[in-house]
């Protein structure tokens, strides 16, 4: 899973931007009933997708259909100027929504250009004015010194969204993971033979930092991981791309020309595609990502022990994990309302249902990852990070007298008073 | 000489009392039985030899020290309920257990070769202990107790899960580890293996303990002159012969021999009663029914229960 993860992860985020960027519908081969006479020759072959004129009327071309090789009939019917019937595409195989628009956009753009000829004005100056008003807006942060950094809210919304849901995804995973063990410890017995030799303390505590470690090592894998293989799937698939980019760059002259290159204008979305997403790896390269992951590194440590050790606690107490639930509940909620929390805080990363719950240790895990890269002054960050440490610091000590008790008993059907009583008990 | 005694001990739960004022004490290479009810209080008294609980009140030596963690080394254990993780390796767990102990690597790897062959289990080095039999990790775990060679060695039922042969082994082991110098704790309720391997018992029944000292000097305390005879000849002149020598208990024939078990009245010694029949019959056999420690166990339990149900119904 260590490794797989990463990979997994990786194509999740990599393959649909490839498999968007790729053509992959079946070649048609289209024959054309254009009634206005407008079209002829017009509409310009795509990579596969190839546009037959016919003198025919559409009625036998129609009948005929069937015995040609066609894949498919476009009809334009005469009134289409006059806001007529529709354009009917018959189709022998589905052509697939990327020819249906292509064909719509195609059409459209025509009939476009030519009601503006009709009315005599100018393509060329359509097209610039059009130009002109493609714009981008970029948001800056700017800080108490009036500097302003270039951001995108989109990209910290994302970033914070994701390493909050690593937070809440880690701790839950790893916190149950030590539930489990202290469980199978219980009811295989071993836990009689090693607790000889060592105490239930250092039992208890060697579990939960082991684990700790296992899960430390598991992130760095996959952060390792899903670098490298994102970088080379980037480089790979946008470098492709950008071949292609250079290639096509003589066509594009077209597209403001009188016969519309709608190969060109599609590419043209595609360049649109690729510095989107140039823009944003752009971005992502303007957040601070190390000390993002150093924070992450802190977090996650630290709401795993406060976490980890209610969930020894809760693994000492039963006999079984069948047993856990009534248990598990109380202890969960907090976490998932952290994490059910976040959708808010993106949208007031510094109000103050923000500050409170990236505080308290229960919620400030998740919370506080939510709102790093929206930027967190530092006092708060200090203040968050100490009452983090108090907490899994009082945990533990709860635990650890749970534990000691609850390891050795067995078949007691344990309930919160018998647990508080536990608390009291002597070494 | 006194290799461990635990002194007056009192160990209350919140619901009742698990010891009450309970001292026993261990001589240096010798097998302790440790006996008792399920309930008594044995697995409380073993759980605070082994540091794993302590006493509300009362103290617990160790070679003349007051027991500390520093003992834990010296001191082997094991559990009556006992188990190993389930899905590490056998050889990795054992070296990992010995190492808890206190043992080196290199020393635990060495000795546990020595065990595994002696054992004849070390094709199960590599494995997975869930591939094990139960018998298979019984044994394994007996090995990881004695690998360290601890001066005391407290076992919990540990012939419980093994056929006789294995059982066998075990009891060998104990024996050979008595000789080359370990003191053993035994906690069973296999009377039998009390009897072959116990030097000294303390039974315990409700939290108290109810009777201790050499199993040699017990029995022959719980004597009741009661004597087997093998012979030939008449049956009724055989009783006849005894009349008020002794008291018949139980007779049996069996073709041409007779048996009867028989208890001496009085003063009456074995000699007399053999003048007696050998008149009338002819004599092939004459033994001691000593009573067995089951039967010592039964009789002081049960005799502890009964005067605590008279109790109640006087009351």
């Amino acid at each position: 899973m260590t490794i797989v993860g990463p990979i997994l992860l990786a194509s999740v985020m990599i393959l649909p931007i490839w498999l968007a960027m790729r053509e992959h519908e079946p070649d048609q081969k289209i024959v054309v009933v254009d009634d206005t006479n407008l079209f002829r020759d017009s509409i310009s072959q795509s990579k596969n997708i190839r546009f037959v004129y016919t003198e025919d009327s559409f009625d036998s071309a129609y009948k005929n259909l069937g015995k040609t090789d066609y894949t498919g009939l476009l009809y334009i019917p005469k009134n289409i100027l006059s806001g007529g019937r529709a354009i009917e595409l018959f189709y022998k195989e589905q052509p697939g929504i990327t020819a249906e628009e292509y064909i719509k956009s195609n059409i459209q753009k025509m009939i476009y250009n030519y009601m503006l000829q009709k009315d005599s004005v100018d393509l060329n100056t359509i097209r610039n004015a059009e130009q002109k008003s493609t714009i981008q807006l970029t948001t800056k942060k700017v800080d108490k010194n009036g500097m302003a950094e270039d951001t995108n809210t989109g990209t910290l919304t994302f970033v914070g969204f994701g390493f909050g849901l690593l937070v809440y995804m880690f701790i839950f995973l790893y916190g149950a993971q030590v539930m489990r063990g202290i469980i199978e410890e219980k009811t295989s017995r071993i836990v009689e033979v090693i607790i000889s030799s060592v105490r239930p303390f250092q039992l208890m505590m060697g579990k939960i930092i082991g684990i700790a470690l296992v899960g430390l090592t598991q992130f760095l894998l996959w952060l390792v991981l899903t670098f490298s293989i994102s970088t080379i799937a980037q480089n790979a698939l946008l470098g492709d791309m950008k071949v292609d980019m250079k290639k096509k760059e003589v066509i594009r002259e077209d597209v403001f020309g009188k016969k519309t290159d709608l190969a060109a204008l599609k590419m043209d979305k595609q360049l649109r595609d690729t510095s989107k997403l140039d823009e944003v790896f752009d971005r992502f390269s303007t957040i601070d990502f190390v000390s993002i992951i150093l924070c992450f590194l802190f977090y996650f440590l630290a709401g795993y022990l406060m976490y980890g050790a209610l969930f020894a606690a809760i693994g000492s107490a039963v006999d079984a994990e069948t047993d856990t639930q009534q248990f598990m509940l109380p202890i969960t909620i907090p976490l998932v309302l952290s994490f059910v929390m976040a959708q808010y805080i993106v949208q007031e990363p510094n109000g103050s249902i923000a500050f409170w719950f990236s505080i308290i240790p229960l919620t400030s895990p998740v919370v506080m990852m939510v709102r790093l890269p929206f930027g967190v002054p530092p006092w708060e960050l200090a203040l968050s990070m100490s009452m983090l440490v108090l907490g899994f610091i009082g945990t533990t000590w709860l635990a650890a007298r749970i534990y000691r008790t609850g390891i050795l008993m067995y078949g007691k059907k344990v309930s919160y008073k018998e647990l508080w009583k536990w608390l009291f008990y002597k070494g | 000489m006194e290799l461990f005694s635990a002194k007056n001990i009192v160990k209350r739960y919140a619901s009742h009392t698990a010891l009450d004022d309970v001292t026993i004490s261990i001589s240096k290479q010798s097998v302790f039985g440790l006996l008792g009810p399920n309930g008594a209080g044995k697995t409380s008294l073993i759980r605070i030899m082994n540091q794993i609980t302590g006493p509300d009140s009362g103290e617990l030596f160790f070679e003349g020290q007051k027991l500390n963690p520093e003992h834990i080394s010296q001191i082997g254990y094991l559990p009556e309920e006992r188990g190993l993780y389930k899905k590490m390796e056998v050889g990795e767990q054992a070296l990992y257990l010995a190492q808890l102990k206190g043992m080196s690597r290199a020393e635990a790897m060495q000795k546990l070769k020595v065990w595994f062959e002696k054992f004849e289990i070390t094709a199960w080095w590599k494995k997975k202990v869930e591939e094990l039999s139960k018998g298979m990790q019984q044994k394994v775990q007996f090995i990881v107790t004695v690998l360290h060679e601890p001066k005391l060695l407290i076992l919990d039922e540990p012939f419980s899960g093994f056929d006789p042969i294995n059982a066998n082994i075990i009891k060998n082991e104990i024996l050979r580890l008595k000789a080359n110098g370990s003191t053993i704790l035994l906690s069973t309720h296999n009377m039998g293996s009390v009897e072959e391997l116990c030097d000294d018992i303390a039974l315990l029944n409700k939290s108290k303990k109810i009777l201790d000292g050499s199993v040699k000097e017990i029995r022959k305390t719980f004597r009741t002159n009661t004597y087997e005879i093998e012979f030939s000849g008449n049956m009724m002149g055989f009783t006849n012969a005894m009349w008020a020598g002794a008291q018949l208990l139980d007779q049996e024939q069996d073709g041409e021999l007779n048996k009867v078990r028989i208890k001496l009245l009085g003063n009456n010694t074995t000699n007399d009663l053999l003048q007696a029949v050998m008149r009338v019959s002819q004599v092939h056999g004459l033994r001691e029914i000593v009573p067995t420690m089951n039967d010592i166990f039964i009789s002081k339990v049960g005799e502890g229960n009964a005067t605590v149900s008279q109790t109640s119904l006087t009351e």
